[in-house]
């Protein structure tokens, strides 16, 4: 059940576009169409749902202070936590290397249209966000990472396929000049966070 | 402080880079330090080529943290340093870095700065760290940071690397420190943490200044969507004053 109120949680309340910002580069410039945008958040569905794991062991088996208890009892007061960012970013940017080699193979289509944002999904906020926000929480065991990972990136996806539905059909109306573009996507995402707020307080 | 004047021979690889490149300015034999074309380089990014509304990099981490204006400031000051020195660092090794792995060296140096940055701020500040929480090691993502190390630092000489780093972390701050200022202002009627609004006590004849008259605080300013719509707003503001900027759809 705990699970289940966590994945809830990462999802709607704690979205990460909505309540934390996190990822808005390539949310802003990968949400023209619809199709690369479902690529790019199923893309980063899949990064997040692998490295918040990994970085979770990562965490507790060898960062923390007294993590490293597993070698000996004089490694009992050794404290790596400082060196956190270094390798949280180093799995981050091996995995998505991985994830750009297998859809080269199996869909090369989405490669093409992804073009330059499957590299940058190592630079994406959201998914180093991911880890550091685990790194925070404290959970228990390895499956709450894995929900946590799963559900912000299914959050994040629903963010990035609502933003360009409603992109593709703003084209047609008329923004004033100044507005268009950037500064429509900008207040259409707040109204659209102001939207996501009303989950706030739902309990599973 | 000497200017790198050897160009690196151009490879296919080398050629696309450069045509990512924003500014393309040969080095010359010798410059003034704050010649023209450097002050392009610093002032730009404060307005025309502003890293957060024209440029659209760095949002990530720019928006949460603006509920106030001091860990605003402190954010603004934590990305020039790192900024500055991620430019310097990148720009040193730039003819060194095979370009196949640049991406993981430019995080490794990123990523570097910003544990300093990290720790400083733990050991002096500790509060103001407390009330950034993750958003410093979001730094080490933030895309100016690595959309500069890309677009200038691997293709231009020392010191103007170091100036355009700190003009894009300014750009950046500026855009930082104008949300924060009207969040906090509008939301909890302080500025820095201080009243300047007036004190609001629990009845009207306890409150003081505008409180008095009847004023409330908007505090749907403290809540994130503002934040989006803030900047929304300065982006609308920004491009009515500077045509130029209007996209087409």
């Amino acid at each position: 059940m705990d699970l289940v109120n966590l994945f809830v949680k990462s999802i709607f309340i704690e979205n990460m576009i909505f309540a934390y910002f996190l990822g808005m580069c390539s949310y802003l410039a990968v949400s023209k169409t619809v199709k690369t945008a479902v690529g790019l958040g199923a893309a980063v569905i899949f990064v997040l749902l692998i490295t918040v794991p990994v970085n979770y062991l990562l965490d507790n088996y060898l960062l923390q202070s007294g993590a490293l208890t597993w070698l000996g009892p004089e490694f009992a007061d050794v404290d790596l936590s400082f060196l956190s960012f270094i390798m949280f970013i180093a799995v981050i940017a091996s995995m998505v290397q991985l994830v750009e080699m297998i859809v080269e193979k199996y869909a090369p289509a989405l490669y093409g249209s992804l073009g330059i944002f499957l590299p940058l999904i190592a630079v994406n906020c959201a998914i180093l966000g991911g880890s550091l926000f685990m790194q925070q929480k404290d959970f228990s065991g390895i499956e709450g990472a894995a929900v946590y990972g799963l559900g912000s990136g299914i959050g994040w996806f629903l963010a990035i396929l609502a933003i360009a539905a409603i992109r593709e059909k703003i084209a047609y109306s008329n923004v004033p000049a100044p507005l268009k573009g950037l500064g429509i996507t900008f207040i259409i995402t707040g109204l659209m966070a102001i939207g996501f707020m009303s989950f706030m307080g739902i309990k599973l | 402080m000497s200017l790198e004047t050897n160009q690196k021979p151009q490879t296919e690889e080398e050629k696309k880079k450069s045509e990512m490149l924003l500014f393309l300015s040969s080095s010359e034999e010798k410059e003034h330090f704050l010649s023209k074309a450097n002050r392009k380089i610093l002032k730009d990014p404060l307005d025309d080529n502003n890293p957060i509304t024209v440029q659209v990099l760095g949002i990530c981490s720019a928006l949460a943290i603006t509920v106030q204006l001091k860990p605003a400031i402190v954010m603004s000051l934590a990305v020039v340093f790192v900024m500055a020195f991620s430019n310097v660092i990148i720009s040193l090794l730039r003819n060194s870095i095979p370009s196949r792995i640049r991406i993981i060296v430019q995080l490794v140096v990123v990523a570097s700065m910003v544990i300093l940055v990290d720790q400083i701020l733990k050991a002096y500040a500790f509060d103001v760290s407390k009330q950034l929480s993750i958003f410093i090691g979001l730094i080490i993502t933030n895309c100016i940071i690595m959309g500069r190390l890309e677009a200038f630092a691997l293709g231009n000489g020392v010191y103007k690397s170091f100036l355009d780093g700190i003009g894009n972390a300014a750009g950046y701050g500026l855009i930082l420190i104008i949300v924060a200022f009207f969040r906090e202002l509008f939301g909890s009627g302080k500025l820095l943490g201080y009243e300047v609004l007036g004190h609001k006590g629990v009845t009207m004849a306890e409150s003081t200044g505008l409180y008095a008259l009847g004023y409330e605080d908007n505090g749907f300013f403290l809540l994130s969507p503002m934040a989006l719509i803030v900047v929304g707003v300065l982006i609308w503001i920004q491009r009515a004053r500077n045509r130029k900027l209007i996209e087409e759809n």
